[in-house]
C-alpha cells in the first residue's frame, strides 16, 4: 500500500523515464472515508440555508384508505410562527399530477386530493420559522375522513374482490401485459417432468442512514425552482417532477450534495417532495426547507415491490429447463410512482438468469394496494426475480432426487456460447458460469460444509446448504420500461433506448485536473475511483485529482439516465470519466509534440512530467504543459484547440429500443454471482445460523478489489435483513406496524457473518474499462441462496420471506399441547395470522346486577360517559349516537380523541352493539364491540366480541402492544361497569344508584 | 420528529424532584437515562409540561447490599450495576441477564429504575425483578412505601406509580445459599425486545419461573421441584395462561412454545448451577 501513496514521481529515478504506478485496479483505500469518518464531511442538512427559510412539517394520512371529506387549517394557520398550510388544494392550483409509466387513468398528486390510498400519505405541510412550531401546528389541522375497505396483498387485488384504489381504472390490476419468446408449449409437450413453484417476496427495503432533505425556492420573477436535494436520479424524474411543477426543465434547477449518506436507490424517491417542496415555496413566497425523520421514511418513503411470482417449468429427465411460464404480479402500492414498473422490467432481459432456457412465456401484472409505492431499492426487481427462478432449481432438483448443484451445473449459460442472448433479449456480454461455479466449490470447502451436513444430520440436527447462482445485471437500458407499454403504444411515444453516461475532466492553470460526473455518490467510492483512472491516464498523483461530487442542472453535462442507480458507476460513469481524460490528455499530447519536437503518438504521460518516448529527458511539467491553454493561448498552433476542460457523454452500445416481438436487452452487461451458504436451525428457538457463507463473482474488471468487497460486504448485509429480519408490515386493516428501527429489523454487525468472497474477472466487452457492477448482485442471490439452505435444512419448501423464528417453527411445529382442562376461562380468541389482522377479542365477565340494570347503565349517557376510560361526557349527536372528547391513554402515552359513540342493534335487555371512532394526533382508533347480556344466579353474564382497528402513529410505533393495550381498555371499562352495577369498589353507593337507574327505566316511580 | 415544548428541571435533589412531581403530577414525566422517553417525546407520544431530571442526584446513585437485598438507586445505569463489584456474586440473575438489555450505548445512559419505570412487558429488568421477588421504592413529597414487584406491574407500560411518585429505588432479594439462577432470551436480534425471556431461580425445595414477552407484564409462577413431565404439565398450563399475542415478529403460539422449552431450558440450567 505504502507504494501506491508515494508519489509516482518520487520513485523515479532522476536518469529513467518518469514511471508511474499502475493505479486502475489498485486496492486504494478510500480517499473520501478521512472526511466521513471523522465528521467532516457535509451532508444537505448541513448545508447553508438561504435566509427567511421556512421550515415544513408534512400531515400524514393515518388511514391506509379513505376519503377526505374536509381539512380545516384555520386553527393552525393561526398559530404564531406559521406562515402557510398548503394541502391538495394548493397542488390542483399549482401542480399536476406526476406522469405514469403505463396507460391507465390514475391521478397521483404530490398532495393527497379528496382521496387517501396509503398510511402515512402526505395531506398538508405546515410552513413555519421552525420545525417545532410546524410540528404543533400540524396537531391542530382537522381532516375528516370516510375510511374506505381497504386491499391488503396482491392475492386480494388478483382476486377481483375489494374497493378500486382508483375508480376510474375498475380494477386493482391496473396493467397486465403477456409476453412470448419461443414455442413454450412445443417444450412442454417435449419434457418429461413440470415442476412448478409459487413463492411471495415481501416489501422491505435498504434504509439509508441519512433520510431525505429539501430546500426549495421559487423566483417569482423568472417562475423558476431552485432545489437543493439528496435526490440520486435517475433523472429521467426530473422530466416528472418539471412536468409535475408546470414548467420546462430549465426552470427546475435541481442541484445535488457533494456527500450522501446512503441511498440505495431509496433516494430516487424523494422525488415526490421536491414538487411538494416546490409547491410550498410558491406558496409561501419564501424558501422551504423540509427533512424527512426516520417515522416518515419507514412508513412512506418507498419500498421495494412485493411480488407474487407462478413459475412452471417443462423439465428433461436430468433436470434441464427446456421451456418456462411465468406469471409475475408486482404490488407496487397505492400510486404508479415513477420509475415503476421499474422493479418488475428491469430484469426483462434476464429473466431466465444465468440459464440456457430457450423458451419463455411471461405475464407481468401490476397491483395497487393501499401501501406505500414502491421504487428503486438495491437489487431492485433482481430479489423478487431470483427468489422465484432460484427456488424453482431447488424444487427441480427434489422432485428429480437430482444435487441442486448439478441442476444449477446442467442449466448454465456455457462459456462457449458468450455473449449470449437470452431468450427475451438480454445479451449476457461475458464470462464462464461453469469455471466460476467450480472455482467456488473448491475454494469455498463445499465438500467440507457437505461433511459437516452429514455429520449434523447424524445427530440429528437441522443442518442445510443452498446454492444460487444469477447474472447481475448493470447499467439499465433506459427503454426497458417501455417493454410495458405495448409495440403499438411505444410506436406512438417515440424509441427510448440506451443510458447516457457524462464525465467532465478539466486541467487548471497550476496542472490541477477535476473531474465532475453526472452521478451522485452513496458509498461507490467516486472521489477514490474517479482519481484512479483520471490519475493513471495523465500520469498524476492520486492527490493531483480533485472530484467534484456536487452536481447541478443548470450547470452540468447530463442525460436522463444520469444519477446513480443500477449499478452504473463502474462500467458507465468511471469509464465515461476515462474517455474524457483520454481525450483531454491527447489533446495535451497535441501540444507538447509541437513544443517538444515529436509526433503526439510519441508523448507519454508518466510520474507528473509529459516526455518523449524516446527521449525522456526531452520533457515538460504536467502542469506546464496543462498551464499552456490558460497562459499562451496565443502561442497555441493555428487551428489548435486548447486543451482546458473534456465532456464526453457516452452510451453503451448494445442497449436497443425493444423490438416489436419485446426483445429487449434491459441492461449493458452483466455479471454472475454464485453463491453457497449453509444454515443451521436451532431445534428449540427455530432461529436460522449461518454456519458459512460463500459468494463468487465476475464483475469484469475490478477496477479497485477493496470497493469491490466492500460493495458485496454492503449488499451481503442488506440481503440477510431480506432474507431473515426485514418485512414492511401492515395490519390487515391497513395500519402500518414497522414505524421504528425496534420493529423494522435491520441486521446489526451480530446479525451478519462475514461470508467468504472469490473473484473471478472477465471484462465485459461492451463498457469503457471492461468494468460491470457488482454492488447488488448479492442482494438478489443471497435471500434466496439462504432460503434454499433452510429448505434443505428442513426438508420443506420456503415460499415466502423473511425466515423469522415465528415462521419457521410454523413449518416444522408439531400440533400444539392442549390447554389444560383444569384452566378456568379460555383466552381471548387468537386470530390466526401475524401480522394480519385487525385487532379482535372476545371475553365475559359477571356484572352484580340484573340484566336490566346493566342495560339500564350502557343506555345512559352520563353512566355510559364513566365508563368509557378518558371520558368525562357525552353530547348527544343523534339517538344512541354521541360525540366526546375522551383522553385515551396505555400508561404515559395519551392523546386526545374526538370521538363518535353509538349503540346499535338494540335488544333489551339482552344484546347490543357498542362502536365507536375516534382520531388524534397519534392516529385513529375504531372499533366495535358486540355486547350480550345474560341473566344469572350472580346477576349478570355479559359476554363481549370486539373488533377494533388503529391506525397512524400509535400503531407504526406500538404494534406489540396493541393487543395487550385494547384487552386494557376494555377491562377498565368492564371493571367500572361492575362497580357502577354495585360490585365490591362501590356497595355503598349501588342502593342509591340502582334507584336512580330504575326511575330512568321507570321501573320505580 | 420534534418533541412539544415542555419545561426542563435539572433537579439537584430528591427533595426538588419530588416538589416538582407534586406540584404537575401527571404532567410531569421524570428522565433518568432516557433511552425510552427521548424517542418517545420526539414522536410526541407523551407530552409532558415538565420533564424533571433525576440523572445528576448523587444520593440516587447507589448500589447497597443490604437486609437481604441487592437495592439500585434512581440514576444507576444499567453499565453501572454491570460493572459493580460482585455482581455475579450479589444477583448471578442479573449478571446474566444485563448483556441482553439494549446494546452497550444504550446501557451506558439507560439505567434500572428507569426501565422498572417504563414497564416494557418485554424487557428484562422488570422480568428479573420479579423473578427474584423485589420490590419498588415509591417515594412522593408525603411518604415512602414499598410494592412488591409483582404486583407493581399491572399493564404494558402501566404500573401502581402515582403521578406524584418516583421510584427511588429498586430492591433485587439477594440469592439464596444454594440456590441457582438462570437466564434466556429469545430475540429476533441482539438487543432486541424479547420475543420470550425466561428467568428461573432454583432452590432446595422450588423452582420459581418468570416470564417476559408473552403477558403484558413479566409473570412468575412457583413450583415444587417438579420433573420430567411434571415440569412440562406445569409448563404448559403456564403457557396456556400467559396465552400471547400474534404481533408482526411472532404468534403467540410460537411465544407458548418457547415458554414451554426455554422455560425448561432455563430451569435445568439453574438446577445445574445449584451450589
Amino acid at each position: 500500500m505504502t507504494a501506491l501513496t508515494k508519489a509516482p514521481s518520487e520513485l523515479a529515478p532522476a536518469a529513467a523515464a518518469p514511471v508511474s504506478a499502475a493505479l486502475i485496479g489498485q486496492p486504494i483505500p478510500r480517499l473520501e472515508d478521512a472526511a466521513i469518518l471523522t465528521g467532516q464531511a457535509r451532508y444537505t442538512d448541513d448545508l447553508p440555508i438561504k435566509p427567511g427559510t421556512l421550515h415544513a412539517a408534512i400531515l400524514r394520512s393515518p388511514h391506509a384508505h379513505a376519503e377526505i371529506l374536509g381539512i380545516d387549517v384555520q386553527a393552525a394557520r393561526a398559530m404564531k410562527g406559521v406562515a402557510a398550510v398548503v394541502t391538495g388544494e394548493d397542488a390542483k392550483r399549482f401542480a399536476a399530477p406526476f406522469l405514469v409509466g403505463v396507460r391507465a387513468p390514475m391521478e397521483h398528486w404530490c398532495l393527497a386530493v379528496d382521496r387517501v390510498r396509503y398510511p402515512g400519505e402526505p395531506v398538508a405541510v405546515v410552513l413555519a420559522d421552525d420545525r417545532y412550531l410546524a410540528e404543533d401546528a400540524l396537531d391542530r389541522i382537522e381532516v375528516r375522513y370516510r375510511p374506505l375497505p381497504v386491499v391488503m396483498s396482491i392475492d386480494q387485488a388478483l382476486s377481483g374482490d375489494g374497493e378500486p384504489l382508483h375508480p376510474a381504472v375498475g380494477s386493482n390490476i391496473v396493467n397486465t401485459r403477456p409476453f412470448g419468446y419461443g414455442d413454450v408449449n412445443a417444450a412442454f409437450e417435449a419434457a418429461e417432468h413440470r415442476i412448478s413453484t409459487t413463492v411471495q417476496y415481501p416489501r422491505n427495503s435498504c434504509t439509508p442512514m441519512e433520510c431525505f432533505v429539501v430546500m426549495a425556492d421559487y423566483d417569482q420573477a423568472d417562475g423558476a425552482y431552485e432545489v437543493l436535494s439528496n435526490f440520486s436520479g435517475p433523472f429521467a424524474i426530473h422530466p416528472v417532477m418539471a412536468k409535475a411543477l408546470k414548467v420546462p426543465g430549465s426552470k427546475l434547477r435541481l442541484k445535488l450534495p457533494p456527500n450522501s449518506g446512503g441511498s440505495f436507490g431509496n433516494k430516487q424517491a424523494v422525488f415526490p417532495y421536491i414538487v411538494i417542496m416546490g409547491v410550498c415555496a410558491r406558496v409561501a413566497g419564501r424558501p422551504v426547507k423540509w427533512v424527512e425523520d426516520r417515522l416518515e421514511h419507514l412508513m412512506a418513503a418507498t419500498s421495494a415491490t412485493a411480488r407474487r411470482t407462478d413459475l412452471e417449468a417443462a423439465v428433461s429427465g436430468d433436470g434441464r429447463i427446456l421451456g418456462l411460464r411465468m406469471e409475475q404480479t408486482d404490488d407496487v402500492g397505492a400510486y404508479l410512482r415513477a420509475p415503476e414498473p421499474a422493479s418488475l422490467y428491469r430484469n426483462h432481459g434476464n429473466l431466465t438468469g444465468a440459464y440456457r432456457i430457450p423458451a419463455l412465456d411471461v405475464v407481468n401484472r401490476l397491483a395497487v394496494t393501499n401501501k406505500t409505492p414502491t421504487g428503486l431499492n438495491r437489487g431492485f426487481g433482481g430479489g423478487q426475480l431470483y427468489f422465484a427462478i432460484e427456488r424453482l432449481m431447488h424444487r427441480i432438483a427434489v422432485t428429480l432426487g437430482l444435487d441442486p448443484l448439478d441442476v444449477i451445473r446442467r442449466n448454465l449459460v456455457p462459456a462457449a456460447e458468450m455473449p449470449y442472448t437470452t431468450a427475451s433479449g438480454g445479451i449476457l456480454d461475458s464470462g464462464d458460469f461453469l469455471a466460476a461455479v467450480e472455482a467456488a466449490t473448491t475454494d469455498g470447502g463445499l465438500d467440507e460444509l457437505k461433511a459437516r451436513r452429514d455429520k449434523a444430520r447424524a445427530e440429528g440436527r437441522l443442518y442445510g446448504i443452498g446454492y444460487a447462482a444469477i447474472v447481475e445485471p448493470s447499467i439499465s437500458n433506459m427503454g426497458y420500461i417501455t417493454t410495458v407499454l405495448t409495440a403499438d403504444e411505444r410506436r406512438k411515444a417515440g424509441p427510448k433506448n440506451g443510458a447516457q453516461a457524462s464525465a467532465t475532466v478539466s486541467v487548471d492553470p497550476t496542472g490541477g485536473v477535476t473531474v465532475t460526473v453526472a452521478s451522485a455518490p452513496q458509498g461507490q467510492g467516486h472521489r477514490t475511483v474517479l482519481s484512479q483512472v483520471v490519475a493513471e491516464v495523465f500520469g498524476l498523483r492520486l492527490g493531483d485529482i480533485a472530484v467534484n461530487t456536487e452536481f447541478d442542472t443548470a450547470k452540468d453535462a447530463w442525460s436522463i439516465a444520469a444519477g446513480n442507480y443500477s449499478s452504473r458507476f463502474a462500467g458507465a460513469v468511471a469509464g465515461t470519466a476515462h474517455i474524457a481524460a483520454t481525450r483531454l490528455r491527447d489533446k495535451l499530447a497535441k501540444l507538447a509534440a509541437s513544443q517538444l519536437n515529436v509526433t503526439p503518438e510519441d508523448i507519454r504521460f508518466a510520474g507528473g512530467r509529459v516526455f518523449a518516448a524516446g527521449n525522456p529527458d526531452n520533457s515538460l511539467s504536467f502542469s506546464r504543459v496543462a498551464a499552456a491553454g490558460h497562459w499562451s493561448p496565443g502561442t497555441l498552433a493555428d487551428g489548435t484547440e486548447a486543451a482546458l476542460r473534456e465532456t464526453a457523454f457516452w452510451t453503451p452500445p448494445p442497449l436497443k429500443a425493444p423490438t416489436e416481438a419485446d426483445i429487449i436487452n434491459s441492461s449493458a452487461c452483466y455479471g454472475f454471482v454464485f453463491d453457497i451458504c449453509a444454515v443451521e436451525i436451532d431445534p428449540v428457538t427455530a432461529q436460522v445460523r449461518i454456519d458459512k457463507y460463500v459468494t463468487m463473482h465476475d464483475a469484469g474488471r475490478i477496477l479497485n478489489p477493496l470497493m469491490v468487497e466492500g460493495q458485496i460486504l454492503g449488499a451481503f448485509a442488506h440481503a440477510v435483513g431480506t432474507a431473515l429480519y426485514e418485512e414492511y408490515a401492515y395490519g390487515s386493516d391497513g395500519r402500518f406496524l414497522s414505524g421504528t428501527f425496534a420493529d423494522y429489523l435491520v441486521p446489526t454487525a451480530c446479525e451478519v457473518p462475514v461470508p467468504v468472497m472469490l473473484h473471478r474477472e472477465s471484462p465485459s466487452p461492451f463498457t469503457p474499462l471492461g468494468a460491470k457492477g457488482v454492488g447488488e448482485g448479492n442482494s438478489m442471490s443471497t435471500p434466496v441462496c439462504i432460503a434454499n439452505a433452510v429448505a434443505d435444512a428442513l426438508g420443506m419448501d420456503i415460499s415466502t420471506l423473511p425466515l423469522t423464528p415465528a415462521r419457521i417453527a410454523a413449518l416444522i411445529e408439531k400440533p400444539e399441547v392442549a390447554r389444560p382442562a383444569s384452566l378456568d376461562a379460555a383466552p381471548p380468541k387468537a386470530p390466526a395470522i401475524a401480522g394480519g389482522r385487525g385487532l379482535q377479542g372476545e371475553g365475559t365477565r359477571t356484572v352484580p346486577a340484573s340484566p336490566e340494570q346493566v342495560w339500564a347503565i350502557l343506555l345512559d349517557p352520563k353512566e355510559l360517559a364513566a365508563l368509557l376510560p378518558g371520558c368525562d361526557a357525552l353530547d348527544l349527536a343523534g339517538p344512541n349516537a354521541y360525540r366526546a372528547e375522551v383522553v385515551v391513554g396505555i400508561g404515559p402515552v395519551r392523546a386526545r380523541y374526538l370521538a363518535e359513540v353509538e349503540l346499535t342493534d338494540l335488544d333489551p335487555p339482552r344484546a347490543l352493539t357498542l362502536s365507536g371512532r375516534g382520531s388524534s394526533a397519534l392516529g385513529f382508533g375504531e372499533g366495535s364491540g358486540h355486547v350480550t347480556l345474560e341473566a344469572t344466579a350472580d346477576g349478570t353474564r355479559v359476554v363481549y366480541r370486539y373488533d377494533a382497528a388503529v391506525g397512524g402513529k400509535v400503531a407504526a410505533v406500538g404494534g406489540r402492544m396493541l393487543d395487550s393495550a385494547t384487552r386494557m381498555l376494555i377491562g377498565q371499562f368492564f371493571d367500572r361497569l361492575i362497580a357502577r352495577a354495585g360490585g365490591p369498589a362501590a356497595v355503598e353507593t349501588s342502593p342509591s344508584l340502582l334507584t336512580r337507574l330504575l326511575r330512568l327505566l321507570g321501573l320505580r316511580p | 420528529m420534534k418533541p412539544a415544548p415542555f419545561d426542563y428541571l435539572r433537579a439537584a435533589s430528591a427533595e426538588e424532584a419530588l416538589a416538582a412531581l407534586a406540584e404537575h403530577g401527571d404532567e410531569a414525566r421524570i428522565l433518568a437515562g432516557g433511552q425510552s422517553l427521548m424517542p418517545m417525546l420526539n414522536m410526541r407520544l407523551l407530552q409532558p409540561r415538565i420533564i424533571v431530571d433525576v440523572s445528576a442526584i448523587a444520593e440516587l446513585g447507589k448500589i447497597d447490599a443490604r437486609d437481604g437485598h441487592l437495592a439500585v438507586g434512581a440514576s444507576v445505569t444499567q453499565s453501572g450495576l454491570m460493572a459493580s463489584s460482585d455482581l455475579a456474586t450479589r444477583s448471578p440473575l442479573l449478571a446474566g441477564a444485563l448483556p441482553w438489555v439494549g446494546h452497550f450505548q444504550t446501557r451506558n445512559r439507560g439505567t434500572v429504575c428507569g426501565s422498572v419505570a417504563h414497564a416494557d412487558p418485554s424487557a428484562e429488568i422488570p422480568l428479573c425483578l420479579v423473578a427474584l421477588e423485589g420490590e419498588v421504592v415509591l417515594r412522593s413529597a408525603r411518604r415512602r412505601r414499598t410494592v412488591v414487584a409483582e404486583t407493581f406491574f399491572i399493564g404494558p407500560l402501566t404500573t401502581l406509580r402515582k403521578p406524584d411518585e418516583m421510584i427511588e429505588a429498586v430492591r433485587f432479594r439477594l440469592p439464596k445459599p444454594g440456590a441457582g439462577h438462570a437466564f434466556r432470551e429469545v430475540a429476533m436480534r441482539h438487543g432486541d425486545f424479547a420475543i420470550t425471556a425466561c428467568a428461573a431461580v432454583v432452590d432446595a425445595d422450588r423452582i420459581r419461573l418468570a416470564v417476559g414477552g408473552v403477558g403484558d407484564r413479566p409473570v412468575a409462577r412457583n413450583w415444587p421441584i417438579l420433573k420430567g413431565d411434571a415440569l412440562d404439565d406445569a409448563l404448559n398450563a403456564f403457557a396456556w395462561e400467559l396465552g400471547g399475542d400474534d404481533d408482526q415478529h411472532a404468534t403467540a403460539r410460537y411465544r407458548r412454545d418457547l415458554v414451554r422449552r426455554v422455560g425448561r431450558l432455563v430451569i435445568e440450567e439453574a438446577r445445574s448451577c445449584q451450589a
